[in-house]
């Protein structure tokens, strides 16, 4: 039992509670605090898996950046709360929920059954190299650069079709 | 100790899972979205185990694009959101069938 | 010069797209007349260049393939646009760019004042296009292509006055008739051009016609070939059995009749018949079935011109009859003698026609000869030219008319027969008699018109001076084919131009027999005889005796009858094919077969198509969760097939 592990077993633990809290809660504004919640523990998760940048990139685009906006509009719309899970249509509700299990059980089974673990040993020294901001930059200004283009003309892109899409009326 | 990358892999199934019955059974279409992002962090979850686990920096450069494109996703998303409770006043998604025709 | 070709092509086309679609737009009929005659006009001088650089080439040099690029190209077929100038399609290309190019600028005075000026004129430009892509063509299908599009602007110019009546019916009708009689001789041509690529492979002309010669083939195959392209042949041509068609194309304008229906495209025929003369020289069957059909064609049709009343019916069976005689030189394997025949009578025949629709003209659209009369003294030029070429077909020295029949005549009788001859020398005869019969009725004699309500008068100088540059051509055009008997050790300067082109054919059909000079000086004669016999008879009973004919028509009352009514040929066809075609079609093929199994067919699945529709369609239920979950589980069946194949 060292501290990776513990961290991990914390961690885990407050993501599953976390997101099983927020499809489960009928306020939407408790949903997205909750979600915060999540990615904020993912973070930590990231940590544990010595991804230093993604981590910090998840709590300040995720929990900070696109929560917020939900939580704008959430607050913007201001919707009634949900009825209760079973006021309304039950057994669509109980058939949607056997085939999330379905699937969960058969990715679960995949897992298991591939295990890779026996492929895959963890060098910490590696995977500390692998996740630094220099490594990731490097790569990300040399290799990737054409995409890093692309991904800023799609951001600039989406910001543009938001305006256009928000606004009030089209002249 | 290590930990076996299965845990994470098991970890990401459930968040996986949570997401597909959140954008199953919520009305909301703005927690249907939100259960979205959580599906497709689950996904990161995954990508960043692997990175980490080969030792391999790609699958966090991934992520991060993964990253970009959620933000304009949820950008484009709520506008389209708040366009459409303009003119339903509702944003419950069985109330807009708009897809029949 | 000749690799520039396509230009010849593609001016009448560059003419056609201005005036058929800008047409209606110029308005100005001298611009539109311009462009139209114009593109020819150029068409016709490149010709003429190509012409005089190809003659100034060696022998051996003078065949170019000129290849724009390649149209089709499926498995072992590999058909191009590509032009081939050669001897032969270099005469038939300054036929008709040359004739083509007078008839357009008399159209310009024709066609005066007529609402659709601008369409005939790209009609006409449309057809010298394909019509010189029929020539020019190195392939037969490029060649059927042509074959096609001339089919298609006759039937257009045909029906060019589409409101008018004509006969019992319209001339819409009429120019159906042509398009539909036309399509049974194309049926023959495309089978023909099926077997050729069933047996040679190519439908290239330059190895099909040396593989004609290299490969053993059996003669039954080129028979069948010579007598499937030979009834392509007899539909365009106007030949026994399907000839039915030209003497209604008379319904179109006068200008039609004498570009299309006298001097080209009806002898598109005679041409391809010339084309592929190694072909038909390897069948003699099909070459003997080719003189008959031609010999029979010829007297018929020239008996049924003897008492037609019609100034233009008249002239139709006259083309009719003289094709006749350029099949009976292609039977009888002269075929330079029929092309230098296509020539003279492209000139006679077109100045006939433009001669006719003058006196039309003037006669305010009058075309009965009965109704004619004395026009000599109010148009002089018309009587003039309309008498040159009116000699040049009854073939008296030294006319054109007379050195190319007199040649086909000499031939079918060295190389097919006695009686060929006969028939054609009889034919002559009443050629003669009927070609004066329509110039004395027409320009001699009293005025049997309302001097009083019409005022005949000459036509412009827009029209005569086409009729002229015809007439010279009509006198002197016969000079380049004077027969050796004359010409002594220059010999028949049309065939050695000629000569190359049909050497292989004729070295296959190699007719022997030695005929003496007194042989040809004596048919000469006979013929020669016959013709100023058949003048003379014709005068004497309608400038001399005009009761004689009247005395005649009732004397022999049946055979006047079956002559005027044409055979009753028309009716026959009416009562054997056309009727019941058209009762079975309406009674079955339209009320049972068509609205009842077709329809019903259509129907049926229609409303199986509807009803499961409307069951599927509650599926879309627009909620976008729905489509989730069968997303869903689509990727359940997806996961469950990973796990199955681990």
């Amino acid at each position: 039992m060292n501290l990776v592990v513990v961290l991990f077993a914390i961690f885990a633990l407050v993501c599953v509670s976390s997101s099983i809290l927020m499809v489960t809660r009928r306020n939407p504004v408790i949903s997205a605090l909750f979600l915060v919640v999540n990615f904020a523990s993912l973070a930590g998760l990231y940590l544990t898996l010595n991804a230093q940048f993604i981590a910090v990139a998840q709590v300040i685009v995720y929990a900070g950046a696109i929560m917020v906006f939900f939580l704008f509009v959430i607050m913007l719309i201001n919707p009634a709360k949900e009825k209760k899970f079973l006021e309304y249509k039950p057994q669509l509700k109980i058939f949607a929920l056997v085939i999330a299990f379905l699937v969960f059980v058969q990715i679960a089974y995949i897992i298991f059954v591939a295990h890779p673990s026996n492929d895959v040993t963890r060098d910490v020294a590696q995977s500390v190299k692998a996740g630094t901001v220099e490594q990731i930059g490097r790569e990300l200004f040399t290799n990737y650069v054409l995409p890093v283009e692309a991904v800023g003309y799609l951001l600039l892109s989406a910001a543009i079709g938001a305006l256009v899409l928000a606004k009030k009326k089209f002249q | 100790m290590q930990i076996p990358i299965e845990y994470y892999l098991i970890l990401s199934a459930i968040m996986f899972s949570t997401g597909v019955v959140g954008v199953l059974i919520r009305r909301n279409a703005i927690v249907v979205f939100m259960s979205i992002e959580l599906m497709l962090n689950s996904a990161n979850l995954t990508l960043v185990t692997f990175s980490s686990y080969l030792g391999n920096s790609i699958g966090q450069i991934f992520v991060f694009f993964v990253m970009a494109v959620a933000a304009a996703e949820a950008a484009v998303g709520l506008a389209i959101i708040i366009a459409l409770f303009r003119n339903k006043l509702t944003v419950n998604i069985d109330e807009i069938n708009i897809f029949k025709w | 010069m000749i690799n520039l070709i396509y230009l010849t092509i593609l001016f009448p086309l560059i003419g056609f797209i201005i005036n058929g679609v800008f047409g209606s737009k110029i308005k100005n009929e001298k611009v539109i007349g311009v462009i139209g005659s114009g593109a020819i006009g150029l068409s016709f001088l490149i010709v003429v260049f190509a012409f005089f650089e190809t003659l100034s080439l060696p022998v051996k040099e003078r065949t170019h393939i000129v290849e724009l690029f390649t149209w089709l190209k499926v498995g072992g077929l590999d058909v191009s646009i590509a032009y081939q100038v050669d001897q032969l399609s270099l005469v038939m290309a300054l036929i008709v760019t040359g004739v083509g190019f007078v008839i357009h600028v008399y159209s310009i005075g024709y066609m005066h004042g007529d609402k659709a000026f601008w369409r005939f004129f790209a009609y006409l430009n449309l057809f010298i296009f394909t019509m010189m892509n029929l020539i020019l063509a190195d392939n037969f299908v490029l060649m059927f292509l042509g074959w096609e599009g001339v089919g298609l602007c006759s039937y257009l110019l045909i029906g060019f006055w589409y409101d008018k009546d004509f006969e019992k019916s319209t001339t819409s009708a009429a120019g159906l008739k042509a398009f539909i009689v036309n399509r049974i001789g194309d049926v023959g041509f495309l089978l023909g051009m099926f077997l050729i690529y069933l047996v040679f492979n190519s439908l290239n002309f330059a190895e099909v016609f040396s593989r004609a010669t290299t490969f053993h083939i059996s003669e039954h195959i080129f028979t069948l070939i010579a007598i499937f392209l030979f009834i392509g042949a007899t539909g365009k041509s106007a030949q026994i059995p399907l000839y039915v068609w030209l003497p209604d194309a008379m319904a179109g304008p006068t200008p039609v009749s004498a570009l299309i229906h006298a001097a080209t495209m009806v002898t598109a025929g005679v041409y391809m018949v010339a084309r592929t003369s190694i072909i038909f020289a390897s069948a003699p069957t099909a070459m003997m079935v080719v003189a008959v059909i031609g010999v029979f064609t010829a007297f018929f049709a020239a008996t049924i011109g003897m008492v037609q009343n019609d100034i233009k019916k008249v002239l139709a069976y006259s083309t009719i009859s003289q094709l006749g005689y350029m099949f009976l030189a292609m039977g009888a394997g002269a075929f330079s003698a029929g092309i230098f025949h296509v020539m003279t009578h492209a000139f006679f025949k077109a100045l006939l026609f433009l001669g006719a629709g003058s006196v039309i003209h003037s006669m305010h659209e009058q075309q009965d000869i009965r109704h004619y009369g004395g026009l000599k003294k109010y148009m002089p030029v018309t009587y003039g030219t309309f008498l040159v070429a009116a000699i040049a077909i009854s073939g008296v020295p030294p006319l054109s008319g007379f050195f190319s029949k007199d040649e086909i005549l000499w031939y079918s009788y060295t190389n097919i027969g006695f009686v060929f001859w006969l028939i054609g020398v009889i034919t002559a005869v009443m050629t003669a008699f009927y070609m004066f019969r329509l110039q004395f009725l027409t320009f001699h004699g009293k005025s049997r018109f309302d001097e009083k309500k019409t005022h005949p008068h000459e036509s412009p100088r827009v029209m005569t001076i086409p009729l002229i540059i015809l007439a010279v051509l009509a006198a002197i055009g016969g000079f380049i084919g004077i027969p050796e008997l004359f010409s002594g050790e220059h010999g028949n300067l049309f065939h050695s131009w000629l000569e190359p082109i049909f050497k292989s054919a004729e070295l296959k059909l190699s007719y022997f027999g030695s005929h003496s000079h007194f042989e040809e000086y004596l048919f000469m004669i006979i013929s020669i005889v016959g013709a100023v016999a058949g003048i003379l008879v014709a005068g004497y009973i309608y400038l001399r005796k005009p009761q004689v004919a009247d005395r005649l028509s009732a004397r022999f009352k049946s055979i006047y009858r079956l002559l005027l009514n044409k055979y009753y040929v028309d009716e026959a066809y009416d009562a054997t094919v056309v009727n019941p075609l058209v009762n079975t079609s309406k009674s079955f093929l339209w009320k049972i077969f068509d609205s009842k199994i077709i329809d019903g067919f259509i129907n049926a699945v229609a409303s199986w198509i509807g009803n499961l529709s409307s069951l599927i369609r509650k599926i879309q239920t627009g909620v976008v969760q729905s489509y989730a979950l069968v997303m869903m589980i689509g990727i359940l069946l997806a996961l469950f097939w990973i796990i199955m194949s681990l």
